[in-house]
């Protein structure tokens, strides 16, 4: 049988399948809601679902899915970890943050265990590592396959293995969430200072003010922001030691400027929205100023749509920086910095195929950054829902 | 007579909070072939949500968890999708109360109509746009054979509301659901859209659920009253009975609720200043004037009703006197003394003189900030109170608007009703001290009871605190329960001024007894005595045209 063929009496088999399920449902239970205003295609979403199901069940156990099996065990270990850190949370703490991990769904606990996680390892990343992050450490071999099995090229000592120069990359995994993921922040926040300043201040005044601020910010997103940023960043590697200061302050400020028009346009729109309510009007009326205008009565109504924003715009923040790194005008070696460090280790990814262990080097850093940025878009999702009241 | 439609014990919920919460608790509905019946209720009672059900249809987030709903024999509760698909549309039919909101703007009317009849193979889409051009005709439409082909955009709202009963129509369905279909209308739109409904319903002797909180307008189009509280039926009963000798308390409370009205005050000394004066204001959105010529005058604790249909420029002129909208020509004068235009060129105490209510408080009040803090900033902005002071100047204007301090101050907008929130508007405005309140249609919103209730708080404020209220308004019964002076606008000209006793007593000027005329009355013979007496030209817009 064809793949084609074995594929459409799969389909045919549930549909089937699904029908029979929904038309039992519906005799055995008469009138209860559910199965009477179940639609057909809910009931074959349900059989498609448990196929899959079995079907995962099936690939777990062959042998060669290896990679499949971890990503199992981790979604699974993750998913404990999530449940385990909402029950701490309904019993420990405050009554508002108990009654805060009450309604909240396994996703956003997750996502902030992740964030503390991050957090923790970021701050005191001097002391829970066991190695500094440039240090290549005296007697050991390099490129030492994580996972610890002599067998195969481990190495106990050295769980996660070691890098082409022979340093631990525990060490630099923990260091580089005190580079990337600070310097991200950083950025992130700068870029919300500016980019909400200035959309505010537009909605507000608008007229010329806000013609010139948005034909100028215009101008800058017409132009892809990866070029534009490594165009910058080539320029200030120049500068940089000329004038003395850090490259990485460069970065920070071109990252900053370069998304801040994407929150200028956001705050903008939101703050417009804000400006035609009556109770702006009533405060203009009452004579109130600039700056209570803005500060009381509009950011509190847009904290919601900017929460949302700063989390995916520290995502995009955090990949940017990766991704400049990758390409070699980011953060500057020895730090270490999970873009560099996928970039230095990517060759081994050839070995997936028949070493799965020796390709899992390169992969650390880059799950650390995937990680994150489903982490953050977890809590993300979660306040949205919330701030919104979507009750579906 | 046979049923058409026989619902028994029905009980919808509503998920919120994870729970499922009741909103019809059990409510039994008859409904013979060709009869109307009205179902009334405050918002919150659940009759858009009984009308939807009798369609078998519930909102989403919504379920029936028990009781039956039968369509000429068949069980829509456990009836199939594909049951429902023939019979909605084709024998049941739904008009909405916003059709600018529920037609694709996207598409031509007629396209929009002939879908249904070419759906359900009633009629080829040529016969289906030759019936509705009929129908159009006999729904009094301005060029049926034209019309059709606009986008709605291109229609007047009222007549909207006619292309989309007619769009109704277009099956020659059994049952019709009207939910509030003129509740967003003018009265003098609102009267031609009840005359078409009324006989088109007649013509095709089709039943129908008209649903609306408006008890004159019910009782023209009815046969028979259902009157829904929180989600139980409270009575039923034939119109003429029901309006004449209600049996329940809630019904008599309903009915009552137009009594409320203050005696005509003593004629104005015009010799004393008036504490505002608008003089001979013309205003401008860009270049087209809005405003022509417009004079009125505002004496202390006097209450003036500017009456006017939307578009008639009453809110406009709110805006003029605020400095919102500078006046082209002309100036605004207050205690004598002539206001800079513009708001931004006024003093604080020239703001804090006059101060404005609107018509919708959740958009009125910031939804971040506590009450304490909506009634306190003014207390601090202008009275420079901080700290005790403030706090106790809150709680007594929060002890005047009648809602208890402590229960009340920290609370969010979000956690009050809307009659409250209208409440903390007042506070608000009271707050700065004013001389002077503009009221912008602000029991408009409000259902009937609670609106008697601001009316009557404003009443009081006003013999209290001896304020001048500018009170915009199109409905004429908040007039004649509040106004001490009226003025009626249209088309940006003040057309007729003068006191109340003066303004319902004949003779009118012509827009004004059109305006007076139109307000449909609790007699139920009331719409067909105006036709009988005008004829179908000589009422609602098609008048207003002519004048």
């Amino acid at each position: 049988m064809s793949p084609i063929v074995s594929v459409l009496v799969a389909l045919i088999a549930i549909a089937v399948v699904a029908w029979l399920f929904r038309f039992l449902g519906q005799a055995s239970t008469s009138n209860a809601p559910f199965f009477r205003d179940m639609p057909y295609a809910s009931a074959f979403g349900y059989i498609l679902g448990g196929a899959a199901l079995m079907g995962g069940l099936w690939l777990y156990l062959q042998d060669g899915a290896v990679f499949f099996r971890w990503a199992v065990q981790g979604f699974a270990a993750f998913a404990v970890a999530g449940w385990l850190f909402r029950i701490f949370g309904r019993v420990v703490g405050t009554q508002g943050s108990r009654k805060l991990f009450r309604s909240m769904p396994l996703t956003a606990s997750f996502g902030i265990l992740t964030i503390l996680v991050y957090a923790f390892a970021a701050v005191f990343a001097g002391v829970i590592a066991p190695y500094g992050q440039d240090e290549i450490i005296q007697g050991v071999a390099a490129n030492i396959v994580p996972g610890g099995d002599p067998a195969i090229g481990g190495n106990p000592d050295f769980p996660l293995g070691t890098d082409q120069l022979g340093r631990d990359l525990l060490s630099r995994l923990i260091y580089g969430a005190q580079n990337t993921v600070g310097i991200a922040f950083a950025t992130t926040c700068l870029a919300f200072f500016i980019g909400c300043t200035f959309g505010f201040l537009s909605a507000v005044l608008q007229g010329w003010f806000d013609q010139i601020f948005s034909r100028a910010v215009d101008v800058l997103m017409a132009i892809p922001s990866l070029i534009f940023a490594l165009l910058l960043m080539t320029i200030a590697s120049v500068w940089a030691p000329q004038l003395g200061i850090p490259l990485t302050a460069f970065m920070v400020v071109i990252i900053a400027v370069i998304d801040s028009t994407r929150v200028y346009r956001l705050a903008r729109a939101v703050g417009y929205n804000i400006v035609v309510m009556d109770y702006i009007e009533a405060a203009k009326l009452r004579g109130e100023g600039l700056g209570y205008l803005i500060f009381k009565e509009i950011l509190p109504n847009a904290t919601a749509p900017l929460l949302a924003e700063f989390g995916l715009r520290f995502c995009f923040v955090f990949l940017t920086i990766a991704s400049l790194s990758f390409l070699g005008v980011g953060i500057q070696p020895p730090l270490a910095d999970w873009g560099t460090m996928v970039r230095d280790l990517a060759q081994f990814v050839n070995f997936a195929a028949f070493a799965p262990q020796v390709a899992a080097a390169p992969l650390l850093a880059a799950g650390a950054i995937a990680l994150l940025t489903v982490a953050v878009n977890f809590v993300v999702d979660w306040m949205l829902h919330r701030s919104s009241g979507l009750k579906s | 007579m046979s049923t058409l439609l026989k619902i028994r014990g029905l009980k919808i919920e509503g998920r919120s909070d994870e729970t499922w919460n009741p909103i019809i608790n059990g409510v039994d509905l008859d409904l013979a072939k060709g009869e109307v019946l009205g179902l009334i209720g405050e918002s919150g009672a659940g009759k858009s949500t009984m009308g939807l059900a009798a369609m078998g249809y519930t909102r989403d987030g919504c379920r029936i968890s028990e009781g039956s709903v039968e369509f000429d024999g068949i069980d829509l509760v456990n009836a199939s999708a594909d049951v429902k698909r023939d019979l909605l549309g084709k024998r049941i039919a739904y008009v909405a109360q916003s059709a600018a909101a529920s037609f694709n703007p996207a598409h031509k009317i007629i396209d929009q109509h002939t879908e249904a009849p070419t759906q359900h193979n009633v009629m080829s889409k040529g016969e289906s746009a030759d019936d509705a051009m009929d129908l159009y005709e006999r729904l009094r439409l301005p060029n049926p054979q034209e019309i059709g082909f606009r986008y709605p955009h291109q229609v007047s709202g009222g007549q909207l509301q006619r292309a989309m009963t007619a769009m109704a129509m277009s099956c020659r369905p059994d049952l019709i659901i009207f939910d509030e279909p003129t509740t967003a209308l003018d009265v003098t739109t609102q009267i031609e859209v009840l005359a078409a409904i009324r006989k088109i319903v007649e013509d095709f002797d089709t039943a129908a659920i008209y649903i609306t909180h408006d008890l004159a307008v019910v009782a023209q189009m009815a046969d028979r009253i259902k009157v829904l509280l929180r989600g139980d039926e409270v009575e039923t009963a034939e119109t003429r009975e029901m309006l004449a000798n209600p049996q329940e308390d809630y019904t008599k409370s309903l009915w009552a609720v137009r009594s409320f009205q203050r005696p005509q005050k003593p004629a104005i000394n015009t010799s004393a200043t008036p504490v505002v004066s608008v003089r001979n204001v013309t205003a401008a959105y860009g270049k087209i004037d809005v405003l022509h010529d417009v004079s009125f005058d505002i004496h202390a604790g006097r209450t003036v009703a500017v009456v006017g249909e939307s578009g008639s420029g009453k809110s406009t002129a709110a805006r003029c006197i605020t400095g919102l909208l500078p006046p082209r020509i002309g100036h605004i004068e207050f205690d004598g003394q002539t206001l800079p235009l513009s708001y931004k060129q006024r003093n604080k105490d020239q703001l804090r003189q006059a101060q404005m209510i609107y018509q919708m408080a959740d958009t009125a009040l910031n939804p971040r900030v506590s009450i304490g803090e909506t009634i306190g900033r003014p207390v601090q902005f202008y009275m420079g109170l901080t700290g005790k002071d403030k706090r106790k100047r809150v709680n007594d204007l929060l002890e005047q608007i009648e809602l208890e301090p402590t229960e009340y101050f920290n609370r969010l907008p979000s956690e009050l009703s809307g009659g409250q929130k209208q409440r903390i508007g007042i506070a608000r405005a009271l707050a700065a001290e004013p001389k002077f309140i503009i009221c912008d249609e602000v029991t408009s919103a409000l259902d009937q009871l609670v609106a008697e209730g601001i009316l009557r708080l404003l009443a009081k404020l006003q013999d209290e605190l001896n304020l001048s209220y500018m009170f915009i308004t199109h409905d004429l019964a908040t007039v004649k329960s509040i106004a001490d002076e009226v003025v009626v606008m249209k088309d940006g000209k003040v057309v007729e001024q003068g006191s109340k006793d003066q303004m319902f007593q004949p003779p009118h000027h012509p827009y004004t007894d059109l305006l007076l005329s139109s307000v449909p009355e609790m007699d139920p013979d009331w719409l067909t005595n105006l036709l009988d007496q005008r004829g179908v030209d000589n009422i609602g817009d098609a008048a207003v045209k002519k004048m």
